[in-house]
């Protein structure tokens, strides 16, 4: 579309900004009014755009309109090779990269069928907690921004800050960093990278201790979040959602026990289950797992500590390139480098679900292979779009004050919405 | 000067004292499209503190905001969206495109993502990186303040 179409559709057909419409019901001789809230709106975490329908301050209909972040992400992957397409699904669900590298790698591996060392492993599941205490503490933050706590905000980032200076250590930058990859890590950590994730470790607790502090027993948060927005089990399992707003409704499913990937039955930790499904258990539950997920980085870095020196990456020169080093003195490390980043490597014809617990949910990764360099069609399931699902079950009937409420309780990224 | 009188009084240029004014109380609109919304966020975080720029106060309503930071990658449905937050904020105005999906598409050479937001608005300023660390995006802004003070005050009115 070039630019002058842009702009005679929004003459003609551009409906995003306030619509005001009252409906007259004559038997009960009430109005509605149908308002919109968003697409660019500070609540809705990103551009998802709603349309309520209101009977003085309470919402009779909640309609979420989405595609205003559609990015092509599927289909720009299926023209890019397989080790390329990874760097994509960095910038899909744009506050889980490291969980959405495992879920695309994870297929990838089943469809090439390569066994990764048991280091990488082990980091994969360090980076994939680390990943989901940033994401947490970015919900955290801007859901009780969006109730009325700022202070909590500033806090939240500074701990966020630090893991982001952690990945940042080891690859140069802050948030995409594609560093797991099919066939393992792309390198191993550098010097000094482990004193940096022991001394976020160690603070991590005493910080926890604080958000409690802020949050936990505040009258205002409880009168804001309790009993606002509730799912029983059977809405919550109906609208498909997974993660904490699932586990939130008393649903104890997680995967990572109950489809152990990446060695994750080796670790020692509990899921944590809501009991009313409410704003507040959501935001309990995901406080819980913030405290599991510390637990398993504990774990995972006495292991990880345990084998320094080993490979991180599969010896199979066909899918991870040759070491550095190998470069200068051997052609074939040479030959290998450059075919597989230039052609890539071709998978046999098959298709493969690479699937991992996200700090939103289930994340998976359908890739089938036709046997070129090339996936023939990759499709991503997010699970935002799912958890988003529940968002008008929860609205209706409730106050319109307490949609953003609602909606930071099940932490949409509208990335993962829109791909 | 004037100060030795009774009612002290400065001389100085209208321009100056304009300009100043303008690109010290820089409030952007909060325009959050994707990863780069999230580094606009860490930008105004007690970490980076955009407030020592005096541009913290992001505002919710582009009426109240002289600053547009497009953060991320602008679909087309998103387009019309965003030349309308644009013309609803009040002159003076300027754009700062933050990363390479808001400059020129980036990785996204598709048929979902404009290439290049200033295919709808007017830039002032191009943030390259995916996405710009808050470091960067505080370079801009104190280019931008720069650019601010090059201008001819009368000429945005």
């Amino acid at each position: 579309m070039q630019n002058s179409d842009l702009m005679s559709e929004r003459s003609t057909t551009f409906p995003a900004g306030i619509e005001v419409e009252r409906q007259h019901d004559p038997d009960t001789g009430a109005d509605t009014m149908t308002i919109n809230m968003g697409p660019s709106h500070p609540s809705t975490h990103g551009v998802l755009r709603l349309v309520l329908e209101l009977d003085g301050e309470n919402v009779v209909r909640c309609t979420p309109h989405i595609g205003y972040l559609h990015t092509g992400i599927e289909k720009t992957m299926e023209n890019l090779s397989y080790y390329k397409a990874l760097v994509l699904t960095d910038r899909e669900d744009y506050l889980s990269n490291l969980c959405n590298n495992l879920a695309y790698s994870l297929a990838v591996e089943q469809l090439v069928d390569v066994v990764i060392p048991e280091k990488s492993q082990v980091l994969r599941v360090l980076l994939n907690e680390l990943e989901r205490i940033a994401s947490h503490m970015l919900w955290l933050g801007t859901h009780a921004l969006d109730i009325g706590a700022m202070s909590v905000f500033f806090y939240t980032w500074q701990d966020r800050d630090l893991i982001l200076e952690i990945k940042e250590h080891m690859s140069g930058v802050r948030t995409k960093t594609s560093w797991i990859c099919p066939g393992g890590l792309r390198g191993d950590m550098p010097s000094g990278w482990y004193e940096r994730v022991e001394s976020f470790l160690n603070q991590f607790p005493k910080r926890m201790e604080m958000y409690e502090g802020l949050l936990s027993n505040n009258p205002i948060w409880l009168e804001r979040t309790r009993g606002v927005g509730v799912l029983t089990p059977q809405d919550a399992l109906d609208a498909g959602l997974t993660g904490p707003s699932l586990r939130a409704s008393g649903v104890a499913w997680d995967l990572r026990k109950s489809n152990p990937y990446s060695g994750y039955e080796q670790y020692e930790f509990d899921i944590a289950v809501g009991q009313y499904g409410d704003v507040l258990d959501r935001y309990r539950v995901r406080m819980e797992e913030l405290r599991q997920s510390y637990e398993i980085c504990r774990q995972a870095m006495k292991r990880a500590l345990a084998m320094p020196g080993a490979p991180v990456r599969t010896n199979d020169r066909k899918i991870a390139p040759p070491p550095k080093a190998e470069l200068d003195t051997s052609m074939e490390a040479l030959i290998h480098h450059f075919k597989l980043f230039t052609e890539g490597y071709h998978p046999p014809v098959g298709e493969a679900l690479g699937v991992v617990e996200g700090p939103r949910g289930e994340k998976a990764y359908y890739v089938i292979s036709d046997g070129s360099n090339r996936p023939y069609r990759v499709r991503i399931k997010g699970p935002s779009f799912y958890n988003l699902q529940a968002l008008p079950k929860m609205c209706e009937g409730r106050l319109v004050a307490d949609v953003v409420a609602m909606i930071g309780s099940i932490d949409i990224v509208l990335g993962d919405i829109d791909r | 000067m004037g100060l030795e009188t009774d009612q002290p009084f400065l001389t100085v240029s209208m321009n100056k004292v304009v300009n100043w004014a303008r690109k010290n109380s820089l409030w952007p609109a909060t325009f959050g499209l994707a990863c780069c919304a999230i580094e606009m966020m860490a930008s105004t975080d007690s970490r980076y503190d955009l407030a020592r720029f005096g541009s913290e106060a992001f505002r919710a309503s582009p009426r109240q905001a002289d600053l547009m930071i497009v953060s991320g990658r602008v679909c087309k449905k998103m387009a019309p969206v965003l030349r309308q937050v644009y013309d609803q904020m009040p002159d003076p105005k300027w754009v700062i495109a933050m990363g390479d999906c808001a400059s020129n598409g980036g990785v996204f050479n598709n048929y979902a993502v404009v290439q290049g937001v200033d295919q709808i608005v007017p830039v002032d300023i191009y943030v390259p990186g995916c996405p710009p660390s808050p470091d960067a995006l505080i370079h801009a802004i104190m280019q931008l303040q720069e650019k601010i003070d090059q201008e001819r005050f009368s000429q945005r009115y």
